[in-house]
């Protein structure tokens, strides 16, 4: 798997608001069924990243290959087929206000498919049951939901398409340590029974250490480094040795430390 | 995306009945006859057995039709097996079919008459609290402008002033050209009717009663209303979305000081403002015809128009222009607090924000034809 193609390949990317640059040739390969996680400090261009390859945003300079394909060169056809093959969880979940759970995350299949409307209901009442969510929540409007459970019916509207390449957004921010724990199982639980390459922006260092197959590290405009979390660890970057030395860094390892070895 | 092979395969083997799929059972690959899967009827005797192991790809999907006819066959009480499926597909259907909906019991049908006389009562009971908490609004604004007022200083003018400008000179150009336009229809139209009684001399007083007394101060209340009351609903219930307006509450801010008082004050300054432009542009614009259509050369024009009798008119149409401000201004904020959660619910308060404002100005204008005619004026 380690030889594979990669799912995404970023290449060169530049991005630029103005003079401010956020993105100076950055290079980014995700490799198939993995769990990637991307962290860097506030304001180092995450989520710009994040916007670039799925499209909201186009680069200044570089490519994004989805799937081997340019993701921006694309004819509008052959986007459509990609944006098919993924879901994406918004970090404030980004459900339709105007419609229930259920028929957010049938919104993609009734855009995208034919299926009748009896599966339709039986895949979503599927997807509400895989997120953690009971079985009424689907017939719930998203302002009638909390916090947490907005962004599992994110997550299960990011799921409807069974899609190859999952991105979240921050999926932790914002819930309490219990949930964000839960919700670390969830993704690794999904990850094992439909086996996504999940692209994950996060803050959270009990998520790196939890679920991540590797780690990349954006910093001044690059990634900076990327492997698995102890080859990050081993590297020497003033900013890594803060991130991952700080109180909560050390905290999180040793208890995820201390796990592994139980 | 039609396959060439059908998806699947019914066959008896040693007496056991055995469903062999093959191809992609994935979302954007359901043919119908993949579908159709699902309907299969339980075989009548012995056991059963879905094999797998020519399935080329499998998701969540594809897991739910092949879990959900093993469900309905062993629920007919078939033994059903699945077989020759990979650890990884194995793991998905075992999820899948942990995730499997109950049937949920369907929800009682109702009498239709019942449903109806519920909805009725609901709008009438809902209508009744709105309006009271409409009244509470505008009891909450009064009472803390008197604070203000009290202490000025509190007066967000920064903010009162940038309002002015949204309100009342960006919206000039309009309110000029619709009062222009009003004004030379109005003459049109009175010259050819009085015309018929040979008083086309008193088109001018039907101008200036039309333009000052009706007009103006209703076509700029209802462009105000349109232009302005609506935008302060949207920002209001975009901050209330935003919980901008809960932040302000608990930093010990009233939102209806920061809010409320400056857009106020901003349509109570510019309504009279806008209300006076649109008199000089409408008797500019109904001059303007009385010379092409009658000949009236502009001097001629002010010299009659000056001569007019009555000084009400004119007076009337400006004394109503702070109460049509005052409704926009209450409405419309009102209308941005009731806001609640989603931003469906911002479109749909800014539509009744519009719609009630222009209603009670409306109204507001009856009233006033009574009382100024009652009064005599």
């Amino acid at each position: 798997m380690q030889d594979a193609q990669p799912v995404i390949e970023v290449r060169g990317v530049t991005n630029a608001f103005g003079r401010q640059v956020v993105h100076q040739g950055l290079d980014l390969a995700v490799r198939p069924g993995e769990i990637l996680g991307v962290i860097g400090g506030s304001g180092s261009g995450k989520s710009v990243l994040l916007h670039t390859i799925i499209g909201l945003r186009r680069p200044q300079a570089g490519t994004v290959r989805v799937f081997g394909q340019d993701a921006h060169a694309a004819s509008e056809e052959d986007r459509r087929a990609i944006e098919r093959r993924w879901g994406v969880l918004f970090q404030s979940g980004a459900l339709f206000s105007s419609l229930t759970v259920a028929q957010n995350i049938q919104a993609p299949m009734r855009e995208h498919l034919r299926l009748p409307q009896r599966l339709m209901d039986e895949l979503a009442a599927i997807k509400i049951r895989m997120v953690g969510l009971p079985p009424e929540a689907g017939a719930k409007y998203p302002s009638e939901l909390s916090g947490g459970m907005r962004k599992r019916a994110g997550l299960a509207r990011a799921l409807a398409m069974d899609p190859d390449i999952l991105f979240l957004d921050e999926p932790t921010s914002g819930l309490d340590p219990i949930g964000a724990a839960a919700f670390d199982d969830l993704i690794k639980d999904l990850h094992e029974a439909l086996r996504p390459t999940v692209f994950m922006v996060t803050h959270d260092l009990d998520s790196l250490h939890a679920i991540c197959d590797r780690v990349a590290v954006l910093a001044g405009g690059r990634i900076c480094a990327i492997g698995t979390l102890e080859e990050i660890l081993a590297v020497n970057e003033p900013w890594i040795a803060d991130y991952f030395a700080g109180p909560r860094g050390r905290a999180a390892s040793a208890c995820h430390g201390a796990g592994r070895r139980a | 995306m039609q396959q060439p092979v059908p998806p699947y395969s019914l066959s008896a083997e040693d007496g056991r009945t055995v469903v062999r799929l093959r191809g992609d059972w994935t979302i954007d690959r359901l043919t119908p006859g993949a579908l159709a899967l699902g309907d299969l009827p339980p075989p009548a005797q012995g056991v059963a057995a879905i094999h797998l192991g020519e399935v080329a790809a499998l998701d969540a999907a594809g897991a739910w039709l092949v879990v959900r006819l093993a469900l309905s066959w062993r629920a007919a009480g078939r033994a059903t097996d699945l077989a020759d499926a990979t650890p990884e597909q194995l793991l998905l259907l075992e999820r899948v079919a942990a995730a499997a909906p109950e049937s949920l019991p369907a929800p009682r049908p109702r009498l239709y008459i019942l449903d109806m006389l519920e909805r009725m009562g609901e709008t009438v009971v809902e209508g009744a609290r709105h309006t009271l908490r409409q009244i509470g609004f505008f009891g909450l604004v009064l009472a803390c402008a008197a604070r203000t007022a009290r202490s000025p200083r509190r007066l967000r003018l920064t903010s009162a002033v940038h309002h002015m400008e949204a309100v009342g000179i960006n919206a000039v150009p309009i309110v000029g050209l619709l009062s222009f336009l009003i004004g030379m229809v109005m003459v049109f139209v009175s010259v050819q009717q009085l015309a018929r009684f040979g008083a086309q001399i008193y088109t001018i007083n039907m101008l200036e009663i039309a333009v000052y007394r009706e007009m103006a101060p209703l076509l700029t209340a209802i462009i105000v209303a349109g232009r302005s009351g609506s935008a302060f609903t949207a920002q209001i219930g975009a901050m209330v979305v935003n919980e901008e307006v809960d932040a302000m509450r608990s930093m010990g801010l009233d939102p209806l000081e920061m809010l409320v008082l400056p857009r106020l004050l901003a349509l109570l300054t510019m309504v009279p403002l806008l209300t006076f432009l649109a008199d000089i542009v409408g008797i500019v614009g109904g001059g303007l015809m009385c010379w092409t259509f009658m000949d009236i050369a502009p001097a001629e024009f002010l010299e009659r128009f000056r001569s007019l009798p009555w000084p009400w008119h004119f007076r009337v149409g400006l004394i109503k222009a702070p109460f049509y401000a005052l409704v926009i201004g209450v409405i419309g904020c009102f209308e941005g607090f009731e806001v609640t959660g989603s931003s469906a619910s911002v479109g749909e308060r800014t539509t009744r924000s519009v719609v009630e404002a222009i209603f009670w100005i409306i109204v507001l204008n009856a009233f006033f034809a009574a009382f100024f005619s009652t009064l005599g004026y």
